[in-house]
């Protein structure tokens, strides 16, 4: 055994050098995002994590006053709210929320096509017809659709980082990134200079600045859930909860079926544990008549 | 297959079928009495893993299969279709993507486990020489499945791979619009990578079934590298290989399960789960992490052309591997050199992983060049040379020899209990 350490440390070692002038010679060009992301403590992380319903809803709040001018939510269906782990909405609260929007449907028997309010099987209907469309009205950039954005963005890891997160289950590079991002504006430094109609963002994974405006303040729209009579169940109406739930929201539109596959996960490895040992011991029994 | 079949047919039924089409015979003298060596270690049961991950994939990917629309314009939204619409779609696709990785996991293990102990020499070179055809035969899968989401990894590393082939002189462009089946890659390329994507896994089980026989004539190897000489140095493969096999793949399973439930999308990228857009390169296109190792062998070299031959050349190498060990001697455990540039190499190959991870600048090309060097040194110098400089440990002149620790005594009962005869006493 020792002489297999020595063995692997040589080897180590060796790799070792090599990546050793690798970082001496590491070019001084700029790494985006300029700024990682912080972890932020959700309650869906975790073998065990389930959505926050309440942060759902909030989410699903700021997403439909203010990212909808400007972010299409393409494959989530109205219906989509009212399932299980996720916003969670009352079949009613559902059928309210989808008739606020007018869709197009048709062609109707005379050829036409027209409008008519939401019913719960309809997609949430997009603010621009098409991509060019969406790119001319914010300055040249096309707001990308939200549906799977949760999944579609995540700063490395890097060493060794990226090792630990295998039994730490880090999935949340997404999420993170979203508040980092929407939390993340401020003004540029001195001698950086922003083109017009970019804002800077050293969280933005792709430059220094990008073409979406700060879209958050703090008291930007009064949560549903503070007009209650109650004031024990009342949250900041900060940038900072603003961006955590409709990150939240996000995580849960790109992965609605998140909770379900968490909890078969633990049934799942509950029986191969109880059947590893099982096999274990019968294989033991099995080789008990023979030294091997 | 070996010797004489210890199979009786007990039924009507069962003499009936052997008369006509011996093939629970077959099955019986393949997976019940088969005798394998009694000393081999869990690293030997990656072939059964590797069986099974086949069968997996091929299961959830024909399901998979009815709910996928093979076409640029809704290929992307489709995937996202299973993961949302379909019933227990996002386990099954779940499934099949982890899976593909495990798949990778076992068959490099298993990859490596041959190389230890020398199971492509002499009489088992047809065999080692069938695993580099499946080995090659998987990576065209699995290159190919990658495509299919039509997200923007996808999308460029089909763009990638592809553009390696117009490195070849002359008809090189020719080759590549080819693939394409049109001027970039587009619609024509997704629909024939989808067709090829459902083909493979079959030809890969038609290779299995000839890499199973051909360890069938041959016998597997052993930690000790000596063959098996008597019925003391055997065991029937069921129960005891079967068993064994059993535990390392429903331990192997709990590895899987722990990516599938807790982290499914920790092996992947996350930019495939941005649709394809022609129009936007990624800042930094990787492949999967099964093949960085050759991703960062392609970039050592500064040339087009010269990457691809190297690329060509890691893979088909070890079609040469069999002829350019000069030792007779199987086992790393008795060649005392050898076990130590083994390790060297496996370091060597995880650290082309890491490069092929890291973006091509600075320090991180020299590093892949050196690494790359080595690799090739390992398999063309190395290789060859230590079968003459090397003085192997002695061996033990059986199997049941190393087992005991002691040399066999002529006295003890012929057959252990436990050895090949116990299915017959079974009745
Ligand atoms: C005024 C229109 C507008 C509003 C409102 C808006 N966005 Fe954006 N958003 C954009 C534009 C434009 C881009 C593309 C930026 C670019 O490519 O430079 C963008 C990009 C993004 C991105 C992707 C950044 C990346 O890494 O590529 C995310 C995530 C995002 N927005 C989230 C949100 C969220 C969440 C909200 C609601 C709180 C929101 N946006 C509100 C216009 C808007």
């Amino acid at each position: 055994m020792l002489k297999l350490i020595t063995q692997l440390s040589a080897a180590g070692a060796l790799v070792l050098a090599s990546f050793a002038m690798a970082s001496a010679a590491e070019e001084a060009l700029p790494h985006f995002p300029l700024k990682e992301p912080e972890e932020v403590d959700w309650s869906f992380s975790g073998p065990f994590g389930t959505y926050d319903q309440q942060q759902l809803q909030r989410g699903f709040q700021v997403y439909r006053e203010i990212c909808s001018a400007c972010h299409s939510l393409n494959l989530v269906p109205f219906r989509a709210l009212g399932w299980e782990g996720g916003p969670h909405f009352s079949e009613e609260e559902v059928k309210a929320l989808a008739a606020e929007y007018t869709v197009t449907d048709g062609p109707d028997d005379t050829g036409e096509m027209f409008e008519r309010p939401g019913a719960p099987y309809d997609y949430f209907p997009a603010p621009f017809p098409n991509a060019k469309a969406a790119a001319y009205a914010n300055g040249g950039a096309a707001p990308p659709d939200l549906s799977v954005i949760a999944q579609g963005r995540g700063v490395e890891r890097g060493f060794p980082t990226f090792i630990t997160d295998i039994f730490t289950t880090y999935q949340e590079g997404g999420p993170d990134y979203i508040h980092a991002l929407l939390t993340g504006y401020e003004d540029p430094p001195e001698g950086e200079d922003v083109r017009p109609g970019q804002y800077y963002n050293p969280h933005y994974a792709y430059a220094a600045a990008l073409a979406m405006p700060p879209p958050l303040f703090d008291d930007a729209i009064t949560y549903a859930q503070n007009e209650d009579e109650d004031p024990n169940n009342d949250v900041p109406q900060t940038v900072d909860q603003y961006s955590k739930d409709v990150a939240a929201f996000l995580m849960w539109a790109a992965e609605p079926h998140m909770e379900a596959r968490k909890s078969m996960g633990f049934t799942v490895l509950a029986f191969l544990l109880i059947l590893t040992a099982l096999t274990y011991y019968t294989k033991r029994r099995v080789w008990s008549d023979v030294e091997h | 297959m070996q010797g004489t079949s210890e199979y009786t047919p007990r039924t009507g039924i069962e003499r009936w079928i052997d008369k006509r089409m011996p093939l629970p015979r077959l099955m019986y003298d393949s997976f019940v009495s088969y005798p394998i060596p009694r000393n081999l270690n869990y690293a030997y049961a990656f072939g059964g893993i590797l069986s099974v991950m086949l069968i997996s994939q091929i299961l959830t990917g024909v399901v998979l299969a009815m709910h996928y629309a093979a076409n640029s314009e809704i290929a992307f939204t489709s995937v996202e279709h299973i993961m949302r619409d379909v019933n227990y779609g996002w386990l099954l696709r779940y499934l099949h993507m982890n899976g593909s990785s495990m798949f990778f996991l076992a068959v490099y293990v298993h990859i490596f486990r041959g190389l230890y102990y020398g199971s492509y020499k002499s009489p088992r070179e047809i065999q080692w020489l069938l695993g580099v055809v499946l080995f090659l035969l998987m990576m065209a899968t699995a290159f190919m499945g990658y495509v299919l989401p039509w997200g923007q990894m996808s999308f460029w590393a089909a763009t990638v791979i592809t553009n390696l082939f117009s490195a070849i002189p002359l008809v090189g462009d020719a080759i590549r619009t080819w693939l394409w089946g049109g001027f970039s890659v587009g619609d024509p390329t997704l629909n024939r990578f989808f067709s090829l994507h459902y083909l493979l896994p079959f030809m890969i089980a038609g290779v299995v079934i000839l890499h199973v026989w051909a360890f069938h004539v041959t016998g597997q190897t052993n930690p000790t590298g000596v063959e098996p000489k008597s019925r003391r140095d055997v065991v029937p493969f069921t129960p005891h290989a079967t068993m064994k096999d059993a535990v390392a793949l429903v331990a192997f399973f709990l590895v899987f399960a722990w990516f599938v439930f807790y982290m499914p999308n920790y092996l992947g990228h996350p930019d495939n789960y941005v649709e394809a857009n022609p129009l936007v390169t990624p800042p930094h296109i990787v492949p999967e992490w099964y093949f960085l190792p050759f991703y960062a062998i392609l970039r050592a070299i500064p040339s087009k052309l010269g990457g691809v031959i190297a690329l060509g050349l890691s893979v088909v190498v070890l079609f040469l591997v069999p002829w350019l060990d000069t030792s007779k001697v199987l086992s790393a455990a008795y060649r005392p050199l050898y076990r130590i540039f083994f390790w060297v190499f496996v370091v060597v190959c995880i650290g082309l992983g890491y490069i092929g991870a890291m973006p091509p600048e600075g320090g991180y090309i020299i590093a892949g060049q050196l690494l790359t060097a080595y690799y090739f040194i390992h398999f063309f110098i190395i290789l060859p040379l230590l079968g003459f400089i090397e003085t192997p440990k002695p061996r033990p002149a059986s199997i049941t020899e190393a087992v005991l620790g002691r040399p066999d005594e002529p006295g003890e009962p012929a057959t252990p209990a436990g050895a090949t005869a116990m299915p017959e006493r079974r009745g």
